[in-house]
Parts: C-alpha cells; structure tokens; sequence
C-alpha cells in the first residue's frame, strides 16, 4: 500500500548530532583564553579568519555564481578600515572592526554595478584589477604610510590580556556570526532563490527571481565577511601594508580551501581549512612545493570530482552534516 | 613637446607587446568562452624556456622564438585535449579553476627551479640600437620590431580566421558547437587548436617581452592583467578592435609613467574602468 500522507523534513538524527557538536565545538573554543597559550590563540585567530574567508568565497561564487580573484580588494579596505578608524580617527580598535567590515560593503557597492557589465570568467579578472587600483592608491597614499605600511601603535595603551583575548573572542564571534548567518541565509527564502539562480539564470528569472538584485545583495555581502576578516586579521597581527593587504594569496588561500573542501556545500570550507592547516604544518619546510601541492590538489579535484572531498564523501555515504534541502518521509 | 610625442610613440609600441597577449586570450574566450588565469604564467614560462637555451647553449634568442612557439603550441594543444576539455561546459567554474590552480603551480614550480631573481634574455646590440626621427625624438629599434611582429601576428591570425577552413571550424565552433558537429567539426579537436593558437602567439609575445623587459616567477599575473583590459578596451569579437585595445592601454600606461613614475601601471587601469564606465561594451566591438 502506497503511503497516503508525507512529513517534509530538513533534519536529520545525524545533522542533530552534528549540530550538538558545534555548539559543544563552540564552547571549548570560547574558554581558549583561559587555559591556552597567547601563541596558540593567535594561530586560531588566523584559522577562523581564514574559515570566514573561504566560506564568504564559497557564498559568492558557490551559491552566487560569481568568482571572483578579486576578494583581496576587501580584506584590504577592511584591514585599512581597522586602521584609520582606530589610528587616525581614534575609535576604539574593537569596535573598528566592523567598520572596517562596513567599509568593504560600501566599496562593493560603489563598485558592484561596474564590475557586473563584465560576464562570467571577465568578472573575475575585473575583480582583480578593481584590487590593484585600490592597492596602487593606498601605496601612494601618505596619511597610511604609502607602499610601507604603518602598525597599530594605539593597541599598545591596551593591557595584553585584553588585547589578546578580546581579538580571540572578536574571531569567535565573527566565525559563530558567519556560519549562522550563512546557514539560515541558505535555508531562507533567499537562499532557495539564490540556489535556483546558480542552477539556471533563465529559469530563476521566469519564477520571478530579481537576479540582478540578488547577486548584488549576495556580492556586497561576501564583502562585508570578507573585510571584517581583513580588519581582524589585522588586529591580529598588529601591522599592515598594502602589498600583504592586497596579496592575491588571500583569494588564492579562499579558493583553494573551498574548492578542495567541497564548493556550494556548507560542510566543504571546514573540510578544506582542515586541509589547508594540516598541510601547511605538514609541508612548513617547503615553501613553494606547499603551494604547488595546493595547486595540483585543486585541478585534480576539479577535474575528477568537482564537488570537492565533501562533495565525494556526501556521494558515497549520503551523509549531510547541514542539510540544506528539505526531503519527504512518508508517514506510514 | 617632443618628449610627449616620443611617450606616445613608445606607449604604442608597448602596445605592439601587450597586443600579442591580448589576441591570445581573445581567442580562447572567443572559441570557448573560458579565461585562462593562468595566461600570464604561460607567457612568463615561455621566456623561462627560451632563458635555458640561451644560457646553456648560448644563441641568441631570437632563433628560439619558432621553436619556444611551436613547443607552447603543443603543451596548449595537449593541455586543453587532455585536460581542460573535461572541465568545458555549461558552468563555468571549472575550467576557470583549473587554470587558477594551474596559474599558482607554475608560479611556484618557477621560483622553486630559478629563484625569485629578474631575468633578462640578452638581444646584444639590439636592446641599446635606437632610430633617430629628428626633432629630438629617437625610438628603440627593439621595441619598434616587437611592435611590427605583432602587427604582422595580428595580420596572420586575422586572415587565418576568416580565409582558411581552420578559421571557418574555429567560428563555427564558437557560434554553435552543437550545429558545428552536425557538420563533421570535432569540437573539442578545436578547442585544443585555439589553445595551441593562443599559447604559440604566447610564446612569442614571452620570449620577446623576455628580451624586452626583465621577468621573474610572479611576472605572470600583471600580463594577464594586462591582456584582459586590452581585450575589454578594444571590445570583443574583433581581433583589430583588441589590437587597438592593447595599443590605447600601452599609451596610457606610458602617459601615466611620463606623469609619475610609479603610477604607469594605475593609470593603464584607470582607463580601463573608464572604457567599463562609458562604454562597456569597448570601443570596436563587433559582437554585442
């Protein structure tokens, strides 16, 4: 006998687990600053900033549908945001941070409707010329200390404590913030017009979907993750100049974890930063050949599985620790 | 006044050089609609190829120009056959990716064989021989042949496409690679010819900005720059439209140097996001 009645349903007993699990994950994560090492909570500052990156990448080109080279251009602004809100116009260098991610929405903003006239592969390398102008300005800007750079000297009248475990617990938030917001953004309305623009434009668009204005809200959002990882990372380090600020080792570093972690999936950028970070470790002695194994890691994965290694394990298992879709159960 | 006209002169024959790049990843975007973010690395791996004989053997660097290209051809060939032909479809994102990853291998597999230092293929009297034209304007003898070979290229590849039957497959192919196989053209046999196109015209476009200019590993990225906004600048479709491109963004990179000296490269820039502003479609498009 055929089921008469159906349950629509998202979770699952194993994406309940998981969730208990990030929620315990975030818990020992937070309590860091009172039994790790300064050296250590700087190393996990870095992480997360590096998760936040690679998951504002993945919103954009692996929901969004928009790669960009480009991204450098706002962890730079968000980076000099930190810097000139807190040392030249003397607001207190936490709060900083978020207008430093503020900065970076405004630029893509400004320059979101320019950099859209150019199509697919285009787009990318126009957002990457967008970043070399920004970086060529400020490298001839005095005021921030030209192709120099300048450090963070007004962290100096913090006490050490709180300068440490207030950038820790900023990275903290900022990582928890992303990684729900992404989450319910995906699970929303928005979410399921956004999947349905990456999956076909035409089609999304005979639905009703305003495509343009979605790829611009989704663009200008990347850009506010993106330059509130810029100013932390900064905060962080304590020292900027433009040509680290602008490196294009930011963007390559955000593709990389995503793409071999698993792109369009909410579970790949972990997988990838893991990977990324473990590597690293594994490989410090060898500068470049790390970075040729990135390299080959990515087009083997594009080219054999372009899902990404979670992608394969979701295949092979079935497994979703997130669910984004919703699937029927029948109800016997 | 005649310094000016010689910053114009010289920002045109840049322009010769960067319309040999420009032209490569015109028709790689024409045929397949793929940018290849690893054009540039392929530009600087081409003069690497070249370094190596030179400094063995000795010879000067123009004998290896045919063979650097003919050689470039075939890794193109072989690379898009073997390679990105897997990754061609509908969605973008992989082909784009591939390139990327393969941009960031060959940076680093560069620097791990030759170091991070310049490296300059030495032309002998050439790179110093200067034209006089009177009135206190002399123009390098070198960059006046790389700008004549260019044009020649230009030349070339235009009637390749639109005399021979390879220019017939190659358009077809871009129009409709369906329709085009109902007529016998195997698409992905052409694709890998584009890219063999594009990567001989990159050779030599490397081997004599080698010879023009210093290079290292990380030289790559700014070419490639440099090729798109040409392209973007001339307009697509249209390989004289690109050309001109090249020509225009050579200029304004010269204007910009002439002005300050660390600012050629930002103005070059400048005025591509003014193409992007006041016509995006570029300046001599023929296709929208």
């Amino acid at each position: 006998m055929k089921p008469s009645r159906y349950l629509v349903e998202r979770s699952t007993a194993l994406s309940r687990t998981a969730v208990w699990g990030a929620v315990l994950a975030a818990l020992v994560l937070l309590s860091l600053p009172w039994w790790g090492q300064p050296s250590l909570m700087r190393w996990a500052v870095e992480v997360m900033c590096f998760l936040v990156l690679a998951q504002m990448w993945n919103l954009l080109a692996g929901y969004g549908g928009m790669i960009s080279v480009g991204q450098q251009a706002f962890v730079g602004v968000g980076g000099y945001g930190l810097f000139i809100f807190a040392q030249h116009l003397g607001v207190h260098p936490f709060w900083a941070v978020p207008l430093g991610g503020v900065l970076a929405a405004l630029v893509a903003a400004a320059t979101a409707r320019l950099m859209f006239r150019l199509r697919a592969g285009y787009f990318a390398v126009g957002t990457w010329v967008l970043s070399e102008v920004i970086r060529i300005a400020l490298s001839n800007l005095s005021i921030t200390g030209g192709g120099s750079g300048q450090s963070l000297t007004v962290m100096a009248r913090m006490p050490r404590e709180l300068r440490e475990s207030g950038t820790f617990w900023i990275a903290c938030a900022l990582l928890i913030a992303a990684s729900l917001s992404i989450n319910l953004l995906l699970r929303s309305r928005f979410g399921l017009a956004l999947t349905a623009v990456r999956d076909s434009e035409t089609a999304a668009e005979s639905q009703g979907v305003d495509v343009a204005g979605l790829k611009f809200r989704v663009y200008v959002m990347a850009a506010f993750g993106t330059g509130l990882v810029g100013a932390l990372y900064y905060l962080n380090t304590l020292r900027i100049a433009p040509s680290s600020a602008f490196d294009l080792n930011w963007v390559v570093a955000a593709i990389f974890i995503v793409v071999i972690g698993g792109i369009g999936t909410v579970e790949g950028p972990m997988l990838g930063v893991a990977l990324f970070f473990g590597l690293r470790w594994l490989l410090a002695d060898y500068g470049s050949w790390y970075w040729m194994a990135m390299g080959a890691l990515a087009v083997v994965v594009m080219v054999v599985a372009p899902q990404g290694i979670w992608g394969l394990i979701h295949k092979k298992t079935g497994i979703e620790l997130l669910p984004m879709r919703r699937r029927l159960r029948p109800i016997p | 006044m005649s310094e000016w006209i010689a910053t114009l002169i010289q920002g045109c024959l840049l322009g010769g050089l960067y319309a040999l790049f420009a032209i490569g990843l015109s028709i790689t975007y024409g045929v397949m609609r793929v940018v290849n973010i690893a054009h540039g690395d392929f530009i600087v791996l081409s003069a690497y190829l070249a370094m190596v004989p030179v400094a063995m053997l000795g010879v000067h660097p123009f004998v290896l120009v045919l063979p650097v290209a003919l050689l470039m051809f075939g890794v193109g060939y072989g690379l898009q056959r073997l390679l990105l032909n897997r990754t061609i479809g509908p969605d973008i994102l992989p082909p784009l990716l591939v390139t990327f990853g393969l941009s960031i291998l060959i940076q680093n597999g560069l620097l791990e064989i030759f170091s991070a230092d310049s490296q300059a293929l030495q032309v002998g009297a050439l790179s110093t021989a200067s034209l006089d034209l009177g009135a206190g304007i002399t123009i390098g003898a070198f960059p006046l042949l790389v700008f004549l070979v260019s044009l020649l290229l230009t030349l070339a590849i235009s009637l390749l496409f639109n005399k021979t039957p390879v220019g017939v497959a190659l358009r077809a192919t871009s129009d409709d690679p369906a329709t085009a196989g109902l007529m016998g053209i195997r698409a992905k046999h052409v694709y890998a010819l584009a890219m063999g196109l594009s990567f001989a015209l990159v050779a030599i476009g490397g081997v004599l900005s080698g010879a023009r200019t210093t290079f290292t590993p990380a030289s790559g990225p700014a070419s490639l720059l440099y090729a798109f906004e040409a392209v973007v600048i001339g307009g697509m479709g249209s390989l004289w439209g690109t050309f001109a491109g090249a020509v225009i963004l050579g200029v304004a990179q010269a204007v910009g140097a002439e002005l300050n000296a660390g600012l050629g490269v930002l103005s070059g820039h400048l005025v591509f996001l003014a193409v992007l502003i006041f016509k995006p479609t570029g300046l001599f498009a023929r296709t929208k």
